[in-house]
């Protein structure tokens, strides 16, 4: 989220991105370099970016700041290998059990605003500073929440469903039909949540990759039913960005806002 | 039960005498490249809606070294149909099913379809080559508990033939 921004310490500027979302064009994503493996263990390489084209590398790097992985029987590991150059970040994992990791990259913060002695005072920062950073009665105080939640799926043999449980914080887009179990011309459930809730009402952009080299990729949007779910039917095979934004609010009002974004691979029948 | 007839019946165990069997003839296509490596080949028996049934066979590199790349067990997803209806869930090697890969030119295994319900089925054979292309191929057939009817498909890059046949064992 904070990649997006011209520079962060351009909070006037930010706040508007925020709450304007068709502006907010820039697009954030992990891609593995596959994700369905076979064999006793395996290497999966993964690229963190944030750019308009899906999958290419060309704005920047997505940092690697609360990167968190969970394995089968909801094992935490750590990536190995993690790098952040000028267009994106990477790092490996390597599978040695059989089953199915989610790869996620999180990050929450607080934007305040308010009146000190009749001077503007701004402040951005992690939830939990927020209490020793600004004052709790100030003047026309005003709160913005942001988080984010950019992730993936690979799994090696058959695919388990342990890693799939919901992490019942922020907005989640949490597959129903297996992650690593996508066909081409297949529909795939996904449920939408909020604090691990059901997110009704809520769009899912459905993108697919390979813009630089076809004129028009699919792009599909979907709303969230009651139940919060979403049913989406992958046209071809091919990676595929699915992205949900909730909350909002009007510039210079409170506000909250929740963006989760999910990459899959769709494979040929 | 299923997976357990697929074992006996692929490697033919049960007694001769009684049971029909069955001739699986599959082509490997001799194909010119300037790299060439033998395909990867599944062949498995689905009922008309999909179901799984058995194994009848699968060839691949059977090598266990250890690194990325040098197991052969590591290009086994890229049998994807296999891999997503039945490969994934199994233990590699599968006795009686498993073999390494084999050269182009025409092979054929004996099934014994021993306890198989009489109905119809579909052969399915999967290729995939490294460097190469993937092909499946399906062919319906009808078993009768006797004979086998139909069961033959014409691939058209990296399978020739696959044909089931029956014959009354002598």
């Amino acid at each position: 989220m904070i990649r997006c921004l011209p520079k962060v310490t351009l909070v006037s500027v930010a706040f508007q991105c925020f709450f304007i979302s068709p502006l907010f064009a820039h697009r954030m994503w992990i891609l593995p370099s596959s994700t369905v493996l076979s064999g006793n263990e395996a290497w999966v390489t993964f690229d963190a970016a944030v750019s308009n084209t899906l999958f290419v590398f060309e704005h920047r790097p997505l940092r690697l700041d609360g990167l968190a992985i969970v394995g089968p029987g909801g094992k935490r590991l750590a990536p190995q290998n993690a790098h952040t150059g000028q267009f994106r970040s990477s790092f490996d994992l390597r599978l040695e059990t059989a089953g199915t990791y989610r790869i996620s990259l999180v990050s929450s913060n607080v934007t305040a605003s308010w009146k000190e002695n009749g001077e503007a005072k701004r402040w951005r920062g992690a939830p939990e500073q927020m209490a020793s950073n600004v004052p709790n009665q100030a003047q026309d105080l005003q709160v913005w929440r942001m988080s984010s939640r950019v992730e993936t799926y690979v799994t090696l043999g058959k695919p388990t469903r342990d890693a799939l449980a919901p992490a019942g914080s922020g907005l989640e887009i949490l597959p129903e039909t297996h992650p690593n179990d996508l066909a081409a011309g297949e529909e795939a459930a996904f449920v939408l949540l909020i604090d691990g809730r059901p997110a009704a009402g809520v769009e899912l952009n459905v993108v697919e990759g390979g813009g630089r080299h076809i004129q028009r990729p699919f792009e599909q949007k979907h709303q969230s039913g009651v139940d919060g779910r979403v049913r989406v039917t992958f046209p071809s095979a091919g990676f595929y960005w699915l992205q949900a934004v909730a909350g909002g609010g009007v510039s210079g009002q409170n506000g909250v806002r929740a963006t989760c974004v999910l990459v899959v691979e769709v494979l040929p029948q | 039960m299923k997976a357990r007839w697929a074992a006996v019946a692929a490697a033919g165990l049960l007694q001769p005498g009684s049971f029909p069997k069955w001739q699986v003839l599959v082509e490997i296509p001799r194909i010119e490249v300037a790299e060439y490596h033998r395909p990867y080949i599944a062949l498995w028996l689905e009922k008309p809606e999909g179901a799984f049934v058995a194994n009848l066979a699968i060839w691949y590199d059977m090598r266990q070294k250890k690194g990325q790349g040098e197991d052969g067990a590591a290009w086994l997803k890229d049998l994807r149909a296999w891999w997503r209806r039945i490969g994934r869930e199994l233990s590699m090697p599968v006795d009686g099913v498993s073999g390494p890969t084999r050269a182009p030119g025409r092979h054929t295994i004996t099934v014994t379809p021993g306890a198989l319900p009489p109905g119809d089925y579909v052969l399915v054979a999967e290729a995939s080559r490294e460097l190469g292309g993937r092909e499946v191929l399906r062919a319906p057939l009808r078993w009768d508990g006797r004979r086998v009817d139909g069961g033959r498909a014409q691939g058209k890059m990296e399978l020739g033939i696959v044909e089931i046949s029956s014959e009354k064992e002598k």
